[in-house]
């Protein structure tokens, strides 16, 4: 009898171990940019291409950086999310307008709301290099000395906003 | 309007698969006729109600409707059409839909070829095919509903992944997921037996050209993946180890083990309880490649969506499906008796040995794909496990297997004289040595000894088919003159001959490419030449070319052989507009000895380009051996005393059915 029931006991031991892999994201590498400061920058402010926006802005605060840019589909997505985080008014969210056109991108936030406290534009792309940035969107929380403590890759979903965007930024304002 | 009637006709669709699931099933148990009368209509229903479904999606693609979230996220205005249609399947919630599609058609197939069957063991066929379906629509339309809609509607839809926009690819879903739901038939088939608790030689022969036909699809469906890899990944390799790819080829070595064993269950009623294991087993790895893929639980550069809500239902899923046939299966099978006794030396020997290297090798990478994920899930750290961990346990269990087939056909059933066998084949094995012995030297001037060994094997295995077919042919004591033995011949004689031809070919394609393929990754200025394997590159230059959805740089190389210009290569670099992703189009030339290929890499500077060049001996034998393999299994599957006997039952279970019937209703 035991003989025929080995098949559905094993099988059942490999259930166990799906339904923990479930749970554990393997393609969670951290990014090497974590615990690091931020890379040095400096690019011409979106609104007010007059003025830069430099690595020193991050300094001083809890900060949060959206990678973004009017071609991504996926950023559209996230909008009400960036909105809603800027609304909670709990950090200053910066945005990196990644390869992208200016006046569509001004367009862009005019017609769909504006949650950034600033945007640098990185038209080239080459800013993003240094911030290892994969694709749009992508969001950054920064600590107060400046360091690159969090990084989301894809769009932000309110459950995400919820569970972990928002505890992790109360969490670092809660540090010294 | 459209996609709801398409979401509308899946719940319906869903709705008839639960009538095709419970009625036929207790009306079978019950031998109540008019619950098992319920079966094929059901099931006829459910493909119609599935088919508009599958139809409103499509539409929606072509008419780029962009209010449907699905097609926001995989097409675009500029998407060519064939890419629309093929879009469907592109990512998880369309491939489920073409998933269940097919179970669908596989099920109507079931419904109408299956007139002379008892009616009792269609009706449960068809519950059990009912339930799966019921699993995969609830899955569907609670999880991952393709019809639903967004609002605000998007102007411009996200594209389709541009790794899927190639030929290849518009073919290879479909054909290995008609390969994996094709192994529902012969699993249904098997649970059908053990809930009737009847496994006979008849069960084992309405099994056969299903799971042979199964078997056929995921060969074409592997093949074509490996294929397309080789063409688009730009690395010149056509087999990665990925957990995607190793998802398909467990069920695949435990279908080849199946359609073995059905032949022994078939022809002498033993290894019966293996053989409904196997046909239990080759399902659920399907099932497992699934899940695999699509709850995110293996890093794979197939990737669906993940989520893990997903994840657990197919668990779940799996669980009840998988965990019920075994259980069922453990009650069941000590009652179940082989009768078939045979000898140490016989062809059920061969069989089972063959079984047992594919069943070794299938654990092997099972155990090889989900090993980060039990170190994972013991908290032991994150590894990777390549392919050289693969090639390592895998080689050494094929070349005992590829011996084997030589031997196998010639072994008698029951009882054959190792002496006598072994006389036959004395001469097939002196040539296959001299071949590998020799061809290496032929083609590349140099050899090794795993080089002789699997030119050996494969020219054995060849060798060994064509003596078979031969003999069979020319036997000297025939009364028939040869001709007439040559029509004799069943078209599953022939079936088998061809499918091993086709492994022989496979390996001298493996052994030739892993042995002997050059690669160079160099530097090359507009203008400059470089030799590699005694050909030599010329690069012209690079130009802008703009295709529907991308642009690309497409470089030129001339390719010269004595000073004889060749081909004329087109490596390609895309940037496709919306998504972004650069892809290589490699540039090949194909022959039938050699392939030559050239992936364009980074630009350099104004003038240079990052080129690599291979050199690929035999490469295109990889794919002609699985084209054979299936073409092997087609045959087998067609062979028409499948038809005949099954037209001489039909007299007999129709006196049974009515028989049946009177008891029912007296």
């Amino acid at each position: 009898m035991i003989k025929y029931l080995l098949p559905v006991i094993l099988f059942f031991v490999l259930c166990g171990f799906l339904f923990i892999g479930l749970y554990k994201d393997p393609s969670e590498v951290p990014s090497p940019l974590i615990g690091k400061p931020v890379p040095e920058f400096s690019l011409p402010k979106l609104l007010d291409n007059s003025s830069q926006f430099t690595h020193k802005d991050f300094l001083g605060k809890v900060s949060v950086l959206n990678v973004w840019a009017t071609w991504c589909f996926a950023c559209k997505q996230e909008h009400p999310a960036l909105l809603e985080l800027a609304k909670s008014n709990i950090a200053p969210i910066y945005g990196l307008n990644y390869k992208d056109d200016a006046a569509k991108a001004k367009l862009y936030l005019r017609d769909f709301g504006n949650p950034f406290e600033a945007n640098a534009f990185d038209g080239a792309g080459r800013v993003a290099i240094d911030w290892g940035v994969y694709g749009a969107p992508e969001t950054f929380i920064i600590d107060r000395k400046g360091i690159i403590r969090y990084k989301h890759i894809g769009p932000i979903t309110s459950n995400d906003l919820e569970n972990k965007i928002l505890p992790f930024i109360q969490q670092l304002k809660n540090e010294a | 309007m459209i996609p709801e009637i398409g979401h509308f006709a899946l719940i319906i669709a869903l709705c008839l698969a639960l009538v095709q699931t419970i009625v036929p099933i207790i009306g079978a148990q019950t031998n109540t006729s008019q619950w098992i009368a319920v079966a094929k209509p059901a099931a006829r229903g459910q493909f119609l109600f599935i088919i508009i479904s599958y139809i409103c999606l499509t539409y929606s693609f072509i008419k780029n409707d962009f209010s449907v979230l699905y097609v926001a996220n995989n097409a675009n205005t500029a998407l060519p059409l064939q890419y629309k249609i093929s879009a469907v399947w592109g990512a998880h919630e369309g491939s489920l839909l073409l998933w269940v599609l097919m179970l669908s058609a596989w099920t109507f197939a079931v419904t109408i070829f299956s007139r002379s069957l008892p009616n009792n063991m269609v009706a449960r066929v068809i519950g059990v095919m009912g339930f799966v379906s019921v699993g995969f629509l609830l899955f569907t339309l609670l999880t991952s509903n393709p019809f639903e809609r967004i609002f605000p509607v998007p102007l411009e839809g996200r594209d389709l992944n541009p790794l899927l926009q190639d030929p290849g690819l518009v073919i290879h879903p479909p054909m290995l997921y008609m390969g994996y739901v094709g192994f529902s038939v012969a699993f249904a088939f098997a649970i059908a037996a053990l809930l009737d608790g009847k496994l006979d030689s008849a069960w084992a022969r309405w099994s056969r050209p299903w799971a042979t036909f199964a078997w056929v699809f995921l060969t074409i469906g592997i093949a074509l993946g490996s294929w397309w890899a080789y063409h688009e990944l730009g690395w010149g390799g056509w087999w990665f180890w990925d957990p995607v790819e190793n998802a398909s080829f467990m069920p695949w070595l435990v279908g080849t083990a199946l359609i073995h064993s059905l032949a022994v269950t078939e022809k002498r009623s033993s290894f019966k309880n293996w053989t409904v294991l196997l046909a239990i087993l080759a399902f659920s790895l399907s099932l497992l490649g699934t899940f695999l893929v699509r709850s995110g639980v293996l890093v794979s550069v197939h990737a669906f969506a993940t989520d893990p809500a997903r994840g657990v239902y197919i668990l779940l899923f799996l669980a009840i499906v998988i965990g019920g046939s075994l259980l069922l299966y453990a009650l069941r099978a000590p009652k179940i008796k082989s009768i078939g006794q045979f000898d140490l030396v016989s062809r059920e020997t061969a069989l089972l040995l063959n079984n047992v290297l594919l069943l070794v090798a299938m654990f092997t990478i099972l155990v090889g794909t989900l090993y980060p994920l039990f170190l994972d899930a013991l908290n032991a750290g994150k590894i990777s496990v390549g392919p050289p961990y693969f090639n390592a346990v895998f080689v050494p269990l094929m070349l005992p297997l590829v011996l084997i087939i030589g031997i196998g056909p010639f072994l008698r059933w029951k009882k054959a004289g190792l002496a006598e066998t072994f006389k036959k084949l004395l001469k097939i094995l002196v040539i296959g040595l001299v071949i590998g012995t020799a061809l290496p030297f032929v083609v590349a001037g140099k050899t090794s000894i795993l080089v002789v060994l699997g030119i050996s094997l494969g020219a054995w295995s060849i060798c060994a088919a064509l003596y078979y077919l031969f003999r069979n042919v020319f036997r000297k004591e025939a009364k028939l003159s040869s001709f007439q033995r040559f029509k004799k011949i069943p078209s599953a004689t022939y079936g088998m001959v061809v499918a091993h031809i086709g492994i022989g070919i496979f390996v001298f394609g493996v052994t030739f490419v892993g042995a002997f393929e050059q690669e160079k990754e160099v530097p090359m200025r507009i203008g400059e030449k470089v030799e590699m394997a005694g050909y030599e590159f010329g690069f012209n230059g690079v130009k802008n070319v703009q295709g529907p959805n991308y642009s690309s740089k497409q470089a030129s190389l001339n390719v010269y052989k004595n000073d004889k210009l060749i081909a004329t290569l087109l490596p390609e670099k895309r940037t496709y507009l919306v998504q972004e992703s650069p892809m290589t189009e490699a540039g090949i030339d194909t022959g039938f000895l050699r392939d030559v290929y050239v992936a364009l890499g980074e630009q350099i500077d104004n003038e240079a380009w990052g080129m690599r060049l291979y050199y690929k001996p035999f490469i295109q034998w990889i794919w002609l051996g699985a084209a054979l393999m299936a073409l092997g299994g087609l045959l087998a599957a067609l062979d028409k005393r499948y038809r005949l006997k099954l037209k001489r039952e039909k007299v007999a279970i129709v006196s049974a059915n009515a028989k049946q019937a009177a008891a029912a209703t007296s």
